[in-house]
């Protein structure tokens, strides 16, 4: 199997004379579920956001999808970017637009017309529910929905790499159950690798994990 | 009614910069209407001991437009009674000739002094009445009128400036959350900024059709136009061709320079 992310001597932080991941060496390979937990505050959403390009390596090597992150370009991460899928815990829906063309909003920049587009979404929104909230407005909507709705999003053009930042972290139970058996869904029959940062690994999932366990800037593979 | 609230705080921004600039533009040419009446009540006086021909006149200067020869007849005329026709007949033959020159432009005052002097080179001319006094005072009244409507318009894109700023932050605020969303997921800068540029084009669009109907309005049916040719200036407040382009372009350059800042000064939320 190919491995979709490697670190070599990964280390990362926001200023000069600070530290959040140390010398990380790691890899995932293609279709892995991963876990990565930790404490508040030990770096998880940080090396999360180095696999899409939000902060660059400070030292050592990143490589995602093939793709070198040290001081890449706009272009390329844009590139990179339409072949990732990524859920935040505050869901980040575009607030003016409807839930249908949030969730297409992944096609429109890929490119897809309309008709491809709009059967996908419509799909999407079937998986999560939400049909019916088609025409309506992220602000409309529950928390638990928004999410969903970002789930759909993310999934929308097929990633290969799904990034998620505490995906249920603010949710009710069954939000919680519908966006982790999406999680396991695109593993499984989309081949995706699926990396989610939490706090707790959820009970009763039917496929097999990774997990990475971050502490005092150190990831260690729990086994 | 809050994208309504968008459109409409650049589009008062951006009639303000057309309406000041059309504002100039209007008084810009109102002068020049006016330039043009005071040339024609504009003349020099040119007394000559000689007959001169108005191709003659006309070589000493190419500020001369035209010249006519004042009569003497009608002065002669009038001491006919008291003079015997024999000191009258005297009189007309050593009358001065006396010439009234219109001059193609409205002369500042030193192109009157310089006039005066190349006119009086002229062994044939014996004096020169530029009327400098009264010119001056209406030449400098129109400059200050003139530098006055300047400041007036410096004044006004400088607060509208200030507006337009104030405009941009807002925004880069309201603008930015969905710029940084289709950033995350690969979203070109042309394609994150294209509602943008939209809204400013359109605007833009707006804010002229505006000035357009406002200003087809002052010109047709205004107070304004009467008072002008009641001082006798016919001027065209508002060209629909030349006038309605230039606020276009001006509209356009301002609002898509506003965007493109936006989106250059715009950071990506890590």
């Amino acid at each position: 199997m190919d491995n979709v992310i490697i670190a070599e001597n990964l280390s990362l932080s926001y200023k000069e004379n600070e530290t959040i991941i140390s010398k990380a060496t790691f890899s995932i390979e293609a279709g892995n579920f991963v876990f990565i937990t930790g404490a508040s505050g030990s770096g998880k959403s940080t090396l999360l956001k180095s696999f899409y390009g939000a902060i660059e390596p400070r030292q050592g090597q990143l490589v995602v999808g093939g793709t070198k992150m040290n001081r890449i370009s706009s272009s390329k991460l844009n590139l990179l970017r339409r072949h990732i899928g990524i859920v935040f815990q505050d869901y980040k829906l575009i607030k003016e637009w409807t839930i249908e063309k949030n969730v297409m909003l992944p096609l429109i920049i890929s490119g897809y017309t309309g008709d491809v587009s709009g059967s996908q979404v419509q799909k999407l929104l079937g998986h999560v529910k939400l049909t019916h909230q088609a025409g309506k407005y992220p602000q409309e909507l529950s928390g638990g929905e928004q999410q969903r709705v970002a789930m759909a999003r993310a999934l929308a053009h097929n990633p290969i790499l799904i990034l998620a930042d505490e995906p249920t972290g603010n949710l009710d139970e069954y939000s919680s159950s519908v966006i982790w058996n999406l999680l396991e869904g695109a593993s499984t029959q989309l081949k995706a690798t699926v990396i989610v940062v939490t706090h707790h690994i959820p009970e009763g999932l039917t496929i097999p994990f990774k997990h990475y366990h971050i502490e005092f800037g150190t990831i260690n593979e729990i086994v | 009614m809050k994208s309504f609230k968008n459109h409409i705080s650049l589009i008062i921004a951006l009639f303000t910069v057309l309406a000041s600039v059309q504002i100039y533009v209007a008084v810009d040419r109102s002068i020049a209407a006016y330039e043009s009446h005071l040339k024609n009540d504009y003349s020099v006086i040119v007394v000559a001991s000689k007959n001169l021909t108005p191709i003659e006149l006309k070589a000493m200067s190419s500020m001369i437009d035209r010249s006519e020869s004042i009569s003497t007849a009608q002065v002669l005329e009038r001491l006919k009674g008291e003079m015997a026709p024999k000191n009258l007949e005297l009189l007309r033959l050593t009358l001065p000739k006396f010439y009234r020159l219109y001059l193609s432009r409205f002369p500042t005052p030193s192109e009157i002094a310089q006039l005066q002097k190349r006119l009086e080179r002229n062994a044939a001319i014996e004096r020169v009445e530029g009327f400098s006094q009264t010119h001056d005072t209406v030449y400098k009244l129109m400059l200050l009128f003139k530098d006055v409507v300047q400041i007036f318009s410096i004044a006004i894109a400088a607060v509208t400036s200030l507006l337009i700023l104030k405009e941009m932050r807002l925004w880069q605020f309201q603008h930015a959350q969905r710029m940084n969303i289709m950033a995350l997921f690969g979203a070109p800068v042309w394609l994150r900024s294209a509602v943008l540029f939209r809204l400013a084009i359109v605007d833009a669009i707006i804010a002229t059709s505006i000035l357009c109907l406002a200003f087809f309005l002052i010109d047709h049916y205004g107070y304004l136009s009467m008072q002008l040719k009641e001082i006798g200036i016919r001027v065209q407040l508002f060209n629909f061709v030349d006038d309605a382009i230039r606020s276009l372009i001006i509209a356009l350059s301002v609002s898509i320079a506003l965007t493109l800042t936006i989106v250059l000064v715009h950071h990506e939320e890590e």
